[in-house]
C-alpha cells in the first residue's frame, strides 16, 4: 500500500500536471490544430493500429525486461540498466509505425487535396497531426506503469531518476516520429514510409554506440575526407542525449538538443509538403 | 467573384496551362469542357490554391489565392476529382470535421450538417463508416463538404461521375439553384450537363480556352447548326441535288447516310443571312420535283458536335 501511495506521489501527479499542462496548450492553438489533432487522435483508436502497437510494445517492454533481461535477479534498484537502455531500441520501429500514416494516408487516400485547400496552414496540419501521434506514444509510456510498480514493490528505488529515464524515452521517440513526420510526406505508401523512418532512427541511434562513435573520432587513412561528414552525422546522434538524460542528469542542452531536432523536422515536413505541390 | 488572369501552368517541360484567363460573377455557372489532360483539373486545382500557378493571377471575390491564400480559401467549396474521403470516419463525423475546419461557428455546425446532409440525400447513411459507401454515397459525402460552409465560391470537379441517372439529374438541378446566389464551376464530359445546368461555357483544350459562349452560341458554333436535313421519297438524288444547289438561299449540300434504303437525305447548309428562308424554299423544290417528303429538320447544332469539331486535333495525334 505504501508503494502505492508511492507511485502516486512520483508518477501520477506528474503525468497530471503533463496532461492538463497539455490540454491547455491545445486551448491555446488555433481551432484548426484543435480539429485535426482531434480527428488523427480519434483515428488511431477506431483503427487497430494503435491498440496492436499498445500491445506489441508492451509486450516487448515489459515482457523482455522481466523474463529476459532478468529484472527480478538483477537487484538493482535502477531500471536503467535493464529497462531504458533498451527502449529506444524497439522505439526505432514502434514510433514509425505509429507516425507512418501521418502524410502518406492523406496521399494515398487523395484527402491531402481537401486539407490543403481548406483554409488553414500546413503548420496547422503537420502541428496537429504531430501532437496527436505524440499523444498515442505518451499513452503507451504511461502503459508501461507496471515495470515501475514492480521495482517500486521490490525495493526503494529513485523515482526522479526513473521519471527522467521516462521524460529521456519520450524526447528520443518524439525525434523518431518527427523523422517518420518528413518520411511520410514524400511517400504515398505507408510501407515505405516505415522502412524509410526505421531505417534512418536506427542510423541515428547507432551513431552514438561508443564503438562507431570511437571509430569516427579516430577514422584516419584515405577515408580520412569523409571525417567531417560522419562527425556531422554523429552530432544528430540521439544516444548520447539520451543516455545523459536517463541516467537522470538533466541538461539544458540536451533538452535543446531534442527540441531543436524535432522543430527542423516539423519544418522539414512543410517544405517536402510544398515542394510536391509545385 | 473569380477572376483568372493569363494563369500558367508547367510541369518540367510540360506545359499543362497555357495562358488561361475568364471571369466568373456571382448568380454564374461556368461549365468547363474538354478532352480528357486538357487542363480542367489543374486549372481547377489552382483556383482553389492547390496547386500554386506558373505564371498569371486568381482572386476570389478580391482575395489573391497567393497573396492572401486564406482569406480566399474560406470563401470556396472544392469538390476534387477523386471525392476524397477519411475513410476511417462516419458521414456525420466528417461532415462535422469539415464545417469545423472550414470556420463554421459550433452553434451552427449541427444545423450545418444537416442541411448538407438533407441536400445531398445522405440521411440513410449519415452514421454508416464512409468505408463501406458505394460510389454514388462517397461521391454525395464529398460533394456535402464542399457547400457545409455555404460558401460563395463552388468549385466543383466532374460533380456528377459515378451518379445514376436520377441522381445525374439532382445534382444538376442543384448545381442550378445554387448558381442563381454563388459563382460555380464544374468541369465535365457530359454535353448534356452544361446545356442543364450552365450559364456559360468553355471548352478547354492542350491548355488552351479555344470557346467560350453561352450553351446557345457554342452550339451555333457548331458546323452543322442551322443546316436542313430533308428525307424524302420519289425523286432522284442527283436531280434533286442540282435544283437545290441553285438556290440563292443555299451554300452547299451534304449526302446523309439514309437509315431506310430508297429514300433520298440531304442535308443543306444555308447561304449566309438566308437561314430562315431556307426552308420554305427548300419545300417548294421539293413540291415542284414531286417528292415524298418525309422529313424536313432545321438542326440547332450540338454540343458535341462542336467539341469534336474543334478538339479534333488531339485525337488525330
Amino acid at each position: 500500500m505504501e508503494a502505492f501511495a508511492v507511485l502516486l506521489k512520483d508518477f501520477a501527479i506528474p503525468v497530471l500536471i503533463v496532461s492538463a499542462v497539455f490540454i491547455v496548450i491545445l486551448q491555446l492553438l488555433p481551432r484548426e490544430v484543435r480539429t485535426i489533432f482531434k480527428r488523427e487522435l480519434t483515428s488511431y483508436f477506431t483503427s487497430p493500429i494503435a491498440y496492436v502497437l499498445f500491445v506489441v510494445f508492451l509486450l516487448v517492454s515489459n515482457g523482455l525486461t522481466f523474463f529476459y533481461l532478468g529484472i527480478l535477479e538483477s537487484g538493482e534498484a535502477s531500471l536503467y540498466m535493464p529497462y531504458f537502455q533498451y527502449l529506444p531500441w524497439y522505439l526505432v520501429l514502434i514510433a514509425p509505425a505509429v507516425g507512418m500514416r501521418l502524410w502518406s494516408e492523406e496521399q494515398r487516400q487523395g484527402t491531402l487535396e481537401l486539407l490543403l485547400t481548406m483554409p488553414l496552414s500546413p503548420w496547422h496540419g503537420i502541428l496537429g497531426k504531430f501532437l496527436a501521434a505524440a499523444v498515442v506514444l505518451f499513452g503507451m509510456l504511461v502503459l508501461s506503469f507496471p515495470i515501475v510498480w514492480t521495482i517500486n514493490y521490490l525495493g526503494d528505488p529513485d523515482n526522479g531518476v526513473i521519471l527522467s529515464g521516462f521524460i529521456a524515452t519520450f524526447f528520443v521517440s518524439l525525434c523518431f516520429l518527427a523523422v517518420t513526420s518528413v518520411i511520410s510526406a514524400m511517400t504515398r505508401s505507408q510501407l515505405v514510409a516505415l522502412l524509410v523512418s526505421v531505417f534512418i532512427c536506427l542510423t541515428l541511434w547507432l551513431i552514438g554506440l561508443p564503438p562507431i562513435a570511437d571509430f569516427i573520432m579516430n577514422i584516419t587513412g584515405p577515408f580520412e575526407f569523409l571525417k567531417p561528414i560522419l562527425q556531422f552525422f554523429y552530432s544528430l546522434g540521439m544516444m548520447p542525449h539520451f543516455t545523459e538524460l536517463a541516467k537522470g542528469v538533466l541538461n539544458i542542452r540536451d533538452l535543446v538538443f531534442f527540441a531543436s531536432f524535432i522543430v527542423v523536422c516539423l519544418i522539414a515536413t512543410s517544405v517536402v509538403l510544398r515542394v510536391k505541390r509545385a | 467573384m473569380i477572376e483568372v488572369k493569363n494563369l500558367q501552368k508547367s510541369f518540367g517541360s510540360k506545359l499543362a496551362v497555357d495562358g488561361i484567363s475568364f471571369t466568373v460573377k456571382k448568380g454564374e455557372v461556368l461549365g468547363f469542357l474538354g478532352p480528357n489532360g486538357a487542363g480542367k483539373s489543374t486549372t481547377m486545382r489552382m483556383v482553389t490554391g492547390f496547386l500554386p500557378a506558373t505564371e498569371g493571377t486568381i482572386s476570389i471575390g478580391g482575395s489573391d489565392v497567393e497573396a492572401d491564400e486564406i482569406a480566399a480559401k474560406s470563401k470556396i467549396g472544392y469538390l476534387p476529382e477523386s471525392a476524397p474521403l477519411y475513410s476511417d470516419m462516419t458521414v456525420e463525423a466528417f461532415l462535422r470535421f469539415s464545417a469545423e475546419m472550414r470556420g463554421v461557428p459550433k452553434g451552427e455546425i449541427k444545423d450545418a450538417v444537416d442541411k448538407a446532409i438533407a441536400t445531398t440525400f445522405l440521411e440513410k447513411v449519415r452514421h454508416q463508416s464512409i468505408e463501406t459507401l458505394s460510389k454514388g454515397f462517397r461521391h454525395r459525402t464529398c460533394f456535402a463538404q464542399s457547400i457545409i460552409h455555404d460558401p460563395e465560391v463552388l468549385i466543383l470537379d466532374e460533380p456528377t461521375d459515378g451518379l445514376d441517372p436520377n441522381q445525374k439529374h439532382e445534382v444538376r438541378q442543384l448545381i442550378k439553384r445554387m448558381g442563381k446566389t454563388k459563382a460555380i464551376i464544374f468541369s465535365t464530359h457530359i454535353l448534356e450537363e452544361v446545356e442543364a445546368s450552365c450559364t456559360r461555357a468553355v471548352i478547354i483544350d492542350r491548355g488552351k480556352i479555344i470557346a467560350d459562349g453561352t450553351p446557345d452560341q457554342l452550339k451555333n458554333k457548331s458546323k452543322n447548326a442551322g443546316s436542313v436535313v430533308l428525307r424524302l421519297n420519289g425523286v432522284e438524288k442527283s436531280v434533286l441535288t442540282k435544283e437545290i444547289e441553285k438556290l440563292s438561299e443555299v451554300k452547299s449540300t451534304d449526302p446523309v447516310t439514309s437509315l431506310y434504303g430508297e429514300e433520298v437525305a440531304l442535308r443543306v447548309f444555308p447561304a449566309k443571312g438566308k437561314s430562315e428562308k431556307l426552308v420554305s424554299a427548300l419545300s417548294k423544290v421539293v413540291a415542284e420535283k414531286g417528292g415524298d417528303l418525309k422529313e424536313l429538320k432545321m438542326e440547332q447544332g450540338r454540343l458535341d458536335e462542336l467539341f469534336r469539331e474543334i478538339t479534333k486535333s488531339d485525337n488525330e495525334e
